[in-house]
């Protein structure tokens, strides 16, 4: 008898896998990828993919030169290139996509370890970093395109987003509830369709990908804050990178807390960052950087909510 | 509150089948220790004649259990060998003659009051049927009797593959209600429960007939979800009490009992016959027909896979016990120990476990953990060589269930870094209590 193998038990395991907890994942973010090619054109489709090709191909070429494990079939590159994709806008020039996916796998993810290890969110602080290097092109808005006309037409029509017609007080050129819900309206890529995130959301809900807490945590917090402040509440929901960064984002594992003591405070904490950002920041929008804060506090959340190990000595 | 755990694939193939008493093997090598605590101490020489239920090991020291021979024949020899947990072990091999001839000196016990009733236990040679191997009249010297509530009797069998505790309860059903029985009368207990997991119809209302005649014997049916089978979970899930860490089952009023163990138990205040037969399940992929069978303790794997039915394809795993915290052999000449209750043999595909990747700090392993613990920082934490940590995060209450280890999706070894990191915190423990001497003095 061939020598038998020995290890220490159990000797099943379950049938959650990296690779299939990512591929839920990917699954979640197809319905924001139809809507975002219907509503912006092929373009966003190209932008989708050459994300997401360089994002494999910078894990891929990252992992030979540092001798790791290739990871690129655990599919976490294609999650982050999609993400990325989805938080730019459809005009972005393609080299900008490349120099922004390359910073979200090398930067944020590989130098810090790889996946699990980086602190920061790769998909959020590589839109960051391409806020700062390509202001121009990252606030170039583009208007949803005429289908059945000219596909293809290169003139955009460049038309500002909904928070940034709301922050400027421009109360004409506010889109209607519909409008947002669905997401034909100029702003990022994925971010715009409120119902194919929403969609995308439930599944990872019901697959057990993720929990509620942040998302809710976060949504209602916003949604609590615009309504002190004397905001329209479903515009501020429904606008934004707001369900996108709650559902997709704030969600991550590796950079948000665990627990779900830790995981309600994050996503208040998100909620509180954002609202600050958008109501008496600067900028029209305050997604993204909420969570990245929110990011380099995890640790320290973390401690504070661990759960407490039944040691048991008094009754229950 | 509720305790976490997972659902595991139940596999329970056997249910159904009877026991099978295979043929007396050749020979038998038992090992003189098959249960925590002290091995026992070898009383035959090589050559000696022996006969079936015959003393051949006498417990030495208080935590020790006395072993005997399963078979009719002559010692062949006495020799030391590495069991499956690593140790050197003292093992008496018998060449049996087939006969079965059992020994003059078997009767029942004289059973009058609990302190008779402890020596009978202890002269059976019983210890924790379920897995644990703990002997059982150490389980039973309570001092102070008045601290028992309820005995909790362990029927969950949540291992998937396992059905010998279920063959117990639905063909040994009066058995364990003799030796609940016998509890009422000498220890004076007024409370059984009886933990029983929802996926074993039959045994349960089997038991619930018995139950129907008492007044004072209650059958909890809990839900399938593993390990409501582990000693402080099923405390917890019938008497809705923690057991404190580093304590037992006693300090909350309760002692848990294998079903198997108090079938024994029961049989053997009948009869006399100490242990020395087991209904083992014979299962696993590498199994060419799963059933269950009764083998005389010392059987070796290979004989009793034989006896069996042979197996399917080569084995490239072998089991004592479940595939949750069963231990994996080194090959299958090891022999049935008193604590086996399972004997599962596993293909490639089974056997292979999956590639350990990087931790993607998903959580499931806390918030799949029976106890709360947090196998992540506990592996962090022994990695960093922190004992003050490990002991802040309570690695020593993990049971080893290997719940965070089955959910894991990056497939990482936790349970075995908790056994690593619980050996690291009793050191990095002695080294205070050491040093804290030192100071003292």
């Amino acid at each position: 008898m061939a020598k038998l193998i020995s290890n220490v038990s159990p000797h099943f395991s379950g049938k959650r896998t990296t690779q299939n907890i990512m591929l839920d994942v990917i699954i979640a973010l197809i319905p924001a990828a139809i809507a975002s090619v219907v509503i912006f054109g092929l373009r966003a489709l190209l932008v989708t993919g050459v994300c997401v090709a360089t994002c494999m191909a910078a894990e891929f070429l990252f992992e030979k030169l540092c001798k790791r494990d290739n990871t690129v079939f655990d599919l976490s590159a294609i999650v982050t290139g999609m993400l990325l994709a989805f938080n730019l806008p459809v005009s972005i020039p393609i080299w900008q996509a490349v120099i922004g996916s390359i910073a979200a796998i090398v930067v944020v993810k590989q130098l810090f370890g790889g996946i699990g290890q980086n602190f920061a969110n790769p998909a959020i602080t590589a839109r960051i970093i391409m806020l700062v290097a390509f202001a121009g092109s990252m606030s170039n808005w583009t208007s949803p395109v005429k289908w059945g006309k000219t596909v293809y037409e290169t003139d955009v029509i460049t038309g500002a987003t909904p928070l940034a017609a709301a922050a400027k007080g421009q109360t004409d050129s506010m889109p209607s509830y519909l409008t947002l819900f669905l997401g034909n309206h100029a702003g990022c890529l994925g971010e715009t369709c409120a119902a194919a995130i929403i969609l995308g959301g439930i599944y990872l809900l019901a697959r057990g990908v993720i929990s509620w807490h942040t998302p809710v945590a976060f949504i209602a917090t916003v949604a609590l804050m615009s309504f002190i402040c004397g905001k329209d509440v479903l515009y501020q929901l429904l606008s934004g990178g707001l369900l996108l960064g709650a559902v997709f984002m704030a969600t991550d594992y590796a950079t948000t807390p665990s627990t779900k003591w830790g995981k309600i405070i994050f996503g208040v904490g998100c909620g509180l960052i954002t609202i600050l950002i958008r109501f008496w920041g600067n900028l029209p929008e305050g997604v993204s950087y909420s969570i990245l804060l929110m990011n380099l506090l995890t640790p320290y959340i973390s401690r504070l909510t661990r759960q407490k190990p039944l040691t048991g000595g008094v009754k229950v | 509150m509720k305790l976490h755990g997972i659902k595991v694939p139940h596999k329970k193939n056997t249910a159904d089948s009877k026991p099978v008493r295979m043929t007396v093997p050749k020979t038998v090598t038992i090992p003189m220790s098959m249960h925590i605590g002290k091995p026992a101490k070898p009383i035959v020489k090589k050559g000696d004649i022996v006969k079936v239920g015959q003393l051949i090991g006498e417990p030495d020291g208080f935590v020790s259990s006395a072993i005997h021979s399963s078979v009719s024949g002559k010692v062949a020899k006495i020799d030391e060998m590495t069991s499956s947990m690593g140790m050197k072990v003292q093992c008496i091999t018998i060449e049996s003659d087939g006969e079965q001839s059992l020994y003059e000196g078997i009767k029942a016990p004289e059973v009058t009051d609990f302190e008779s009733l402890k020596t009978a236990v202890k002269a059976s040679g019983v210890v924790g049927l379920g897995g644990a191997g703990f002997p059982t009249f150490v389980k039973l010297s309570i001092k102070d009797l008045e601290k028992v509530e309820a005995v909790v009797i362990n029927a969950a069998e949540c291992e998937p593959y396992i059905t010998s505790d279920t063959r117990t309860m639905l063909d040994n059903s009066d058995y364990i209600f003799k030796g609940i029985d016998a509890l009422r009368k000498y220890m004076k207990v007024s409370r059984f429960i009886i933990g029983i997991e929802n996926n074993k119809k039959q045994a349960i209302e089997k038991l619930k007939e018995l139950a129907d005649k008492t007044d004072d014997v209650e059958i909890h049916v809990l839900p399938s979800i593993y390990p409501q089978g582990g000693e402080k979970v099923l405390v917890f899930n019938t008497m809705k009490r923690v057991i404190p860490k580093g304590g037992l089952p006693l300090d909350v009023g309760a002692i848990v009992i294998n079903v198997t163990t108090l079938s024994f138990v029961g049989k053997y205040l009948e009869d006399g016959i100490p242990l020395i037969e087991k209904c083992i399940t014979v299962d696993g992929s590498a199994i060419k027909d799963p059933k269950n069978m009764i083998a005389p303790i010392g059987t070796s794997i290979a004989d009793l896979v034989e006896a069996a039915g042979g197996y399917k394809c080569e084995p490239r795993k072998i089991l004592y016990g479940g595939p949750m915290m069963g231990i994996a052999v080194p090959s299958d000449a090891e022999p049935v120990l008193k604590n086996t209750n399972a004997i599962i043999a596993m293909d490639e595909k089974e056997a292979t476990p999956k590639k350990t990747t990087a931790c993607i700090g998903c959580g499931a392993c806390m918030s799949h953990c029976p106890f709360r613990l947090d196998p992540r920082e506990i592996a962090r934490a022994y990695k960093l060589d922190r004992g003050e940590e490990l002991e802040k995060l309570c690695v020593d209450l993990c049971m080893e269930c290997g719940c965070c280890s089955f959910v894991c999706p990056a497939n990482r070894p936790l349970v075995q870094t908790n056994k690593l990191a619980k050996i690291k915190l009793r050191a990095y423990q002695t080294k205070k209590k050491a040093e804290a001497e030192k100071e003292g003095k």
